[in-house]
């Protein structure tokens, strides 16, 4: 479905992935629901790109992510890394795949196991998957601390010992043992501070720089996507509504949702921020084992219409390139109408915010 | 703000000491700065910078031990909340002081419905009966813009979403219409398009109460957005204070600066690469002596290392506390 002129082949694939974790409820553990945490996603990732996955808390954007990797058992879908289909492979046969695709963890507090040292954290998946010696796997742990700017001396200290952002770069050393192709970087900088998390962002590029590593960044932290993803996949609840290249996205947003969420991010400038033209959301998002008929955004969508609510959007592409799941866009073909698409739709959300109308009102 | 506005809240040279096992850490350092009726002033800095221990040892709310606040005068009301009894400072805190958590599930009490933690204040302080409570209770709710008032004053904190349960904190905190209301990293723990919604309401609220807050977060944008002037922490001291634009038009501090510009944003020009800035925060173990900044900074001097400077008058109600004038590009003649 992206026959791109792009030259760069497919790291991953992945095709209409459904993650579904079931609710038993009563006496008997019955099973009465579904929790659709990711529902129905599909996008590819070029090799050597960065591929943002942005989102807000409950989205399902670590689920996605858990899921590419086969941490979960799937509920539906096809995942391709590196040529192979591993979206039905049991979990025994995967392990020969593992060292290509690794995981940088969120809390490297809890991603990093208190009684091991450095040295064993990060020469654990040496001992699992290599057969080197004893003195050629200490030289690789050695290098690694090297690369991501520990200090060597350091090795057989405890995670305690080390402040966040470098637990955080003992976490990526274990995740680059494995001379891995594709990583996994769940929210690696949310648990840190400000001026810790630009070092550790620049220590990841570079990384994929030397390298050649390509990567899912999942992050809430919509400026650091914009800074470090070559195109950027906004979720909600559980289906991504908007993929393009970055520069697209954060200029000329298309869906509904993007805008509203690229406008609630606060600007570090009063002078700009005074400027800015909000679009607030009214309440909160619905439960994922329970979504709202229709399009899942439509009870908080500033431009909802009434096919919103009866039919879900495809989720196509619109413009080379730009994905999007919207029935404002739905008969576009050309630019031009989709810009006056886009114009309509900007139209009508500065009407219903003006009104703060309370969503699922039809307009 | 209106100009030559009333003091209401007056710090003056507070230091926090924690005791701990074989040693000190310093977390509040000689920090003074005021706050004026109807302002909301924004306190910025990262994690261990002080901007918490400060506030809630103006309070008393820190333990002791390990907390020992050293020295200093908190000038509320007429009085100073560092020596005044406990009653006092009881009918203080809650009443005219207003204070909201970071953490809204933490803050709240799961074992009993949002209606009776709303009560409570006010029937505590405002000697009010369990029927006046529940109706003022209701207009609260309903103040700080949750729907459905009566039915949810019945719920318990987990029906409640995490924007929601910020909403129910902000309502108790203004149960008894506090003079000054202290929001302690309010919206770190929601989602942007819920931040949003909160900072919305604050300003609102802010607006038509009147009354003074002050604002502590990390986030950078969320004070531009919010405060009317801004106060810069860094390792247990107060680096740098400015009105808000003053603040990000024309930044002193080297660290202000560095953080500035370590910051990407959503729109404008995209940095290639992100400006860092090098090294850790400083360990407080002991009684400074020199700048906390010096090790990461890069105008750095000699006298850096073996004094600590004080603020310095940079005009338009600005100062910074270095002793290089990032006006004049030269150290500064002190």
């Amino acid at each position: 479905m992206f026959d791109d002129t792009k030259s760069a082949t497919k790291l991953v694939e992945v095709n209409n992935l459904k993650m579904h974790f079931p609710i038993h409820t009563g006496l008997f553990r019955r099973h009465t629901g579904d929790v659709k945490a990711v529902d129905g996603v599909s996008f590819d990732i070029f090799e050597g790109e960065t591929l943002g996955l942005v989102g807000e808390s409950g989205c399902g954007k670590s689920t996605c992510g858990r899921a590419v990797l086969r941490l979960y058992d799937i509920t539906d879908g096809s995942i391709v890394v590196d040529g192979d289909s591993i979206g039905d492979v049991a979990q025994k046969d995967l392990r020969g795949k593992r060292p290509t695709m690794q995981m940088v963890f969120q809390d490297p507090q809890a991603s990093l196991n208190p009684r091991m040292t450095v040295q064993a954290i990060i020469q654990e998946p040496l001992d699992e998957h290599t057969s080197l010696s004893k003195e050629e796997k200490r030289e690789k742990v050695l290098a690694l601390m090297d690369q991501v700017g520990l200090n060597r001396k350091f090795s057989g200290r405890y995670p305690h010992a080390f402040s966040g952002g470098q637990r955080q770069r003992i976490g990526i050393a274990r995740a680059l043992a494995l001379n891995p192709k594709f990583i996994v970087c769940d929210e690696p900088i949310a648990a840190l501070d400000v001026s810790i998390q630009a070092q550790v962002v620049n220590l990841l590029e570079d990384l994929q720089k030397e390298f050649g590593l390509t990567y899912l960044f999942i992050s809430h932290d919509l400026s650091m996507v914009r800074h470090i993803a070559t195109r950027v996949a906004v979720m909600y609840l559980g289906k991504i509504v908007e993929l393009a290249p970055r520069e697209e996205l954060y200029a000329e947003p298309l869906h509904p949702y993007t805008k509203a969420l690229l406008s609630a991010v606060p600007e570090p400038d009063p002078e700009l921020h005074d400027k800015m033209e909000r679009t607030i959301l009214t309440g909160d998002v619905p439960s994922p084992s329970n979504p709202p008929k229709g399009c899942n955004f439509c009870t908080r969508c500033p431009a909802v219409m009434d096919i919103c609510k009866q039919i879900d959007p495809e989720y196509r592409e619109v413009l080379p390139g730009r994905f999007v799941a919207c029935h404002h866009y739905n008969d576009v073909t050309t630019s031009a109408e989709q810009t006056a698409a886009s114009e309509a739709s900007d139209r009508q959300s500065l009407s219903n915010t003006n009104t703060k109308n309370q969503p699922g009102e039809s307009s | 703000m209106p100009d030559g506005a009333l003091t209401v809240l007056d710090v003056q040279g507070l230091k926090t000491v924690f005791k701990i096992r074989g040693g000190e850490v310093h977390a509040v350092n000689d920090v003074s700065f005021d706050l004026k009726s109807g302002e909301l002033l924004g306190v910025v800095g990262e994690s261990g910078s002080g901007k918490s221990v400060t506030m809630m040892s103006l309070l008393g709310l820190l333990p002791s031990p390990p907390a020992d606040v050293r020295g200093g005068t908190v000038t509320f009301d007429g009085q100073d909340l560092l020596k005044v009894d406990a009653e006092t400072l009881r009918t203080t805190r809650g009443g005219k002081i207003g204070f909201v958590f970071q953490d809204p599930m933490t803050s709240l009490n799961p074992v009993y419905n949002v209606g009776m933690q709303i009560m409570e204040p006010l029937r505590k302080h405002m000697g009010m009966t369990k029927k006046q409570a529940a109706v003022r209770a209701k207009e609260l709710l309903e103040l700080v813009g949750i729907p459905d008032a009566d039915q949810r004053l019945k719920d318990y904190p987990h029906q409640f979403s995490g924007g929601m349960r910020q909403r129910v904190m902000i309502a108790i905190a203004l149960a008894c219409d506090p003079k000054v209301l202290i929001a302690d990293e309010p919206t770190t723990a929601l989602d942007v398009t819920i931040q949003a919604q909160i900072l919305e309401l604050m300003k609102d609220l802010q607006e038509r109460l009147g009354m003074a807050v002050i604002w502590i977060t990390h986030d950078l944008g969320v004070v531009a957005g919010i405060a009317d002037r801004v106060v810069v922490m860094y390792g247990g001291q107060i680096v740098e204070q400015a009105p808000t634009r003053e603040l990000f038009k024309n930044p002193q501090h080297p660290y202000t600066r560095a953080l500035l510009k370590t910051v990407p944003r959503v729109s404008g020009g995209r940095e290639e690469r992100l400006e860092i800035i090098e090294g850790q925060p400083p360990i407080l173990g002991a009684s400074p002596t020199a700048c906390p900044f010096r090790d990461r900074c890069d105008v750095a001097l000699d006298r850096c290392a073996h004094e600590n400077p004080s603020r310095y008058d940079v005009g338009n109600n600005h100062d910074a506390a270095c002793f290089y004038d990032a006006r004049t590009g030269e150290p500064r003649d002190v």
